[in-house]
């Protein structure tokens, strides 16, 4: 019988990396993630995991020493946030160019200035085109599920790519909540022996990893490292039911929440969908057609399925957590509209931006975006895609 | 020499033939100079072979017998370093360029 624990979110992704057993773990303590980093090197000098801790002096070293430890041949595992993860940036590219199957759990934090340690999306959507998977994660549950699958997925030897499993910092990384941990020898079966495409420390096949090129071959390295991503999406697929068959929990690129005969919904990511699903049942029970849409996988964004779901709804809100100025909207906002283009018949689609640095997002906000969803049908062609803020003080108060 | 298709190149360009760099004729971007040798001035202080950046001075029996012009850049530091005052072992001559 799996073990029904309490556990915050960095607990639970440590109990997952526990019963995956890394080779390697390169860790470096940044709040929020540092309590992932703190279990997983309590695990390993107790005797409770054969992995190898690196104590590394930045993220950026962090990241450094995983893609020797994933390029010699072994699993690996690191935990980042919010200004570690912007330290890693450049690193990040690296070993999804070498193709080497990492996982990173991404604590979501906010980005400076003003110095701020609380959740939004902007050091993972900073992120979003270095070539990482990226799954997010609505609460500890989901933070250990996903960790477990990112190792699956990452190791397919069709996909061969590194994942991000982000969870909102402090909403989700430090708040407890009943959280199902299977049983250990299940979990490892599930995840399987990681077998090494190369290995530097093979000696009877030398070979070189990270070697230069100039225009005349850099063009086809990036388009045959883009195919380790087109796989994914198939892979992500499978590895969700398959996980779910075996403990009951099944996963998709999103979740679809009172959508079926929904005429105005909402989609966003990680812990503030808990409060959306509450607001959502909320004006059901007042007769009010609204839904969710959960989205789990933001990379590879699941075009196909996201237009075959939203395609009926009169229209949509799309919530940011993360702002980019300059921008049409935030990138979920962006991908999203531009999914849905191609369609003949698609839902209005407005958007939003709420929670910078761990602003809270309560039900009356989630019941003012559906009424404001309503006029906006008749009223707001001429604001075009002007992005709103959500629980922002425009008055003294 | 034909270039591969993107999908035959490795996972990651992972690259799976030791010693291959030999292959890349890295002087095909020497433009205009190179450099001549000539033995009969040479003192075989080696001052050429030691500060060459491209390791292209080509010694036999611990002489100086030449340039290896594949992989000579034509930077001109074995004519600059080297210390013989008159009518020196290695000059830099023009050479036509080919586009």
């Amino acid at each position: 019988m799996p073990a029904i624990e309490v556990l915050n979110g960095n607990s639970a992704a440590a109990e997952a990396v526990r019963q995956v057993n890394p080779d390697v773990a390169a860790v470096y303590p940044m709040i929020p993630a540092s309590e992932i980093t703190e279990k997983i090197a309590s695990l390993a000098a107790d005797g409770q995991i054969d992995t190898e801790i690196l104590t590394v002096e930045s993220e950026h070293s962090a990241m450094s020493s995983c893609i020797g430890a994933s390029s010699a041949g072994g699993r690996v595992f690191t935990a980042a946030a919010a200004r570690g993860l912007a330290a890693e940036h450049e690193t990040l590219f690296i070993a999804s160019s070498l193709r080497l199957p990492i996982v990173s759990a991404v604590v979501n934090g906010a980005l400076s200035a003003p110095l701020n340690q609380n959740t939004d999306h902007s050091d993972s959507m900073a992120e979003r085109d270095c070539g990482w998977i990226q799954i997010y994660s609505e609460n500890p549950q989901e933070a250990y599920d996903n960790i477990i699958q990112a190792y699956k997925i990452a190791e397919h030897m069709e996909v061969r790519v590194p994942v991000m499993v982000a969870l909102d910092g402090f909403v989700t990384s430090h708040s407890a909540e009943n959280t199902i941990i299977e049983k250990g020898d299940e979990v490892a079966e599930f995840v399987g022996k990681f077998e090494p495409l190369y290995s530097l420390l093979d000696t009877d096949n030398p070979k070189t990893i990270g070697s230069g090129t100039g225009p005349d071959y850099y063009f086809e390295h990036k388009r045959n490292q883009l195919q380790g991503m087109i796989n994914s999406r198939k892979i992500i697929k499978e590895v969700g039911k398959e996980f779910g068959d075996r403990f009951g929990r099944y996963y998709g690129f999103f979740e679809s929440y009172k959508l079926d005969d929904a005429e105005f919904a909402l989609l966003l990511m990680s812990s503030s969908c808990g409060t959306a699903k509450e607001a959502i049942d909320r004006l059901r029970s007042r007769g009010e057609k609204v839904g969710l849409l959960k989205l789990r996988v933001f990379r590879p964004f699941p075009v196909q399925e996201l237009k075959e779901t939203l395609a009926g709804l009169k229209a949509l809100a799309v919530l940011d957590r993360v702002l980019t100025p300059g921008s049409v909207g935030g990138p979920v906002f962006n991908e999203i509209r531009c999914a849905l283009y191609d369609l003949e018949k698609r839902p209005r689609i407005f958007p939003y931006v709420y929670g910078l640095g761990g602003r809270d997002i309560r039900m009356e906000h989630f019941e003012e975006i559906f009424a404001d969803m309503r006029e906006g049908q008749t009223k707001t062609a001429e604001t075009g895609a002007a992005v709103r803020f959500i629980n922002l003080r425009e008055e003294d108060g | 020499m034909s270039l591969k298709n993107w999908r035959k190149l490795t996972i990651g360009g992972v690259n799976l033939e030791p010693g291959s760099a030999l292959k890349n004729i890295t002087a095909s971007f020497r433009s205009g100079k190179k450099p001549v040798f000539n033995p009969d001035n040479c003192t075989n202080c080696f001052f050429c072979w030691v500060f060459c950046p491209e390791n292209a001075i080509i010694v036999d029996r611990e002489k100086i017998t030449g340039i290896n012009y594949d992989y000579c850049k034509g930077c001109g530091i074995c004519e600059n370093e080297c210390p013989v005052e008159k009518e020196k072992p290695i000059t830099m001559e023009d050479e036509p360029v080919e586009y």
